[in-house]
């Protein structure tokens, strides 16, 4: 009877972050059969730890094993994705290096967004899915990647300001073709 | 405000992650300011490319439900999270023991639970291998490891680096033992994987180290300053023995 209670209660908690918890896992390993894998494994041991989770922000609570889970695998099969070194010193964000050329998304097709996106070092790349298309805040963005906000909110504005030169230089490519 | 400050709150206040005050002097600079004005519509746009329901990835129908069978396997699994009536037993048991053979149950202390309690660290032993599960903090750091636990465990677990005796920390990781979560620090040595589990111990005073031996893994088991301790390992009990030393120091 507990045992069912437990799995219920489990079961309404985390299958509705079913979505969030794979797009977030699909984004990390970069590929589809990887993120099934990392996904059910995340699940499992979530359902284990349930004892541990005292209520509260369940998405946190979640997410945190699945990216945790993702980061475990990424260091066992495909470490070279964690090795992308992002240099300490923030990058530029002053007005005199600004990108001379305007972006016009408008004109943006998704095909090209996600393929920068994928581009970007896990760092980066984690915190814009986060924020981006998760719309977490920068408060739960902090617990789930356990940095800290201020760490977050640089992170963003780097994020973004690679993923638009990434875009810039895209677009320029195709433009000759 | 000037342009430099405004370049470095445009994320945040994009974000609705701003103070009022701070919002408003933002908005103000904005009205006044074209070139920041260009970059936050550049940004914004930046966030709505992004942002698209088309880029999220959808899960395959199919694995919600192999997930939800796989828990609910799990959920039927009996020796992993010792069911109700066992705990009942246990003492029940161990009464029944002592009543038959006091000069023998002098020597040994509870057996019957402590033997259950090995059986359950070596699976997890065995698993954390098996699942290629070992850690869910990776970090030879002890710095990084303790404060992970925080908010995860209601209590703070020791963790030590021995890396200068050989014995390298490899990271942290939540486990389930005993009918609860616990810490399981995790330790290299040559090719080996010792788990340390450590959790609060209900026993009054320190129990000394205790060596065990289950399905070929060595165990050693003891209690020090309010906290229970299990190290299991294949390697070899002397060197499990000299590890645990070690950690005592």
């Amino acid at each position: 009877m507990q045992e069912e209670n437990k799995t219920a209660q489990f079961e309404a908690v985390a299958l509705p972050l079913f979505g969030a918890a794979y797009n977030l896992a699909r984004w990390l390993v970069r590929n589809d059969r990887d993120a099934e894998d990392v996904v059910q494994e995340a699940y499992l041991r979530a359902f284990k730890f349930f004892g541990g989770y005292r209520g509260g922000d369940s998405r946190s609570w979640l997410l945190t094993i699945v990216r945790n889970t993702c980061y475990t695998w990424l260091q066992q099969n495909r470490a070279r994705d964690l090795t992308d070194p992002i240099e300490d010193k923030l990058d530029e964000l002053g007005v005199s290096a600004e990108n001379p050329e305007t972006l016009l998304l408008q004109e943006v097709d998704a095909q090209l967004v996600r393929r920068a996106l994928e581009d970007l070092p896990i760092e980066f790349r984690e915190v814009l899915i986060m924020r981006e298309m998760e719309d977490l805040s920068y408060k739960q963005i902090s617990t789930i990647a356990e940095l800290p906000i201020g760490t977050v909110m640089s992170r963003l504005a780097r994020g973004r300001k690679r993923l638009r030169e990434l875009l810039l230089r895209r677009m320029g490519k195709e433009g000759l073709n | 405000m000037n342009c430099q400050e405004a370049r470095n709150l445009m994320n945040p206040y994009l974000d609705g992650e701003l103070d009022l005050v701070s919002g408003f002097e933002i908005e103000a600079h904005l009205k006044d300011c074209q070139a920041c004005a260009q970059a936050y519509d550049e940004l914004r746009s930046l966030h709505s490319a992004v942002s698209i329901a088309a880029l999220r990835f959808q899960p395959p129908a199919a694995l919600r439900n192999r997930v939800r069978s796989r828990i609910r396997d799990e959920a039927k699994v009996p020796n992993r999270l010792a069911p109700l009536p066992w705990r009942w037993l246990i003492p029940t048991m161990a009464g029944v023991a002592l009543i038959g053979a006091l000069s023998f149950l002098a020597f040994q202390n509870r057996p019957a639970a402590n033997d259950l309690l090995a059986q359950e660290i070596v699976s997890s032993h065995v698993r954390s291998l098996m699942e290629k599960h070992l850690t869910d903090v990776p970090s030879s750091d002890q710095h990084t490891v303790k404060p992970w636990f925080d908010g995860r465990l209601d209590y703070s677990p020791p963790v030590k680096d021995l890396a200068s005796a050989g014995y390298s920390l490899v990271g942290g990781r939540l486990d389930y033992i005993g009918n609860r979560p616990v810490a399981a620090l995790v330790y290299q040595h040559r090719q080996h994987y010792i788990n340390v589990f450590v959790w609060p111990s209900t026993e009054a005073s320190d129990v000394s180290a205790r060596a065990l031996v289950r399905q070929g893994y060595n165990l050693i088991n003891w209690t020090n300053a309010g906290m229970n301790y299990w190290a299991t390992s294949d390697l070899n009990l002397a060197e499990l023995q000299e590890f645990v030393q070690l950690l005592q120091k």
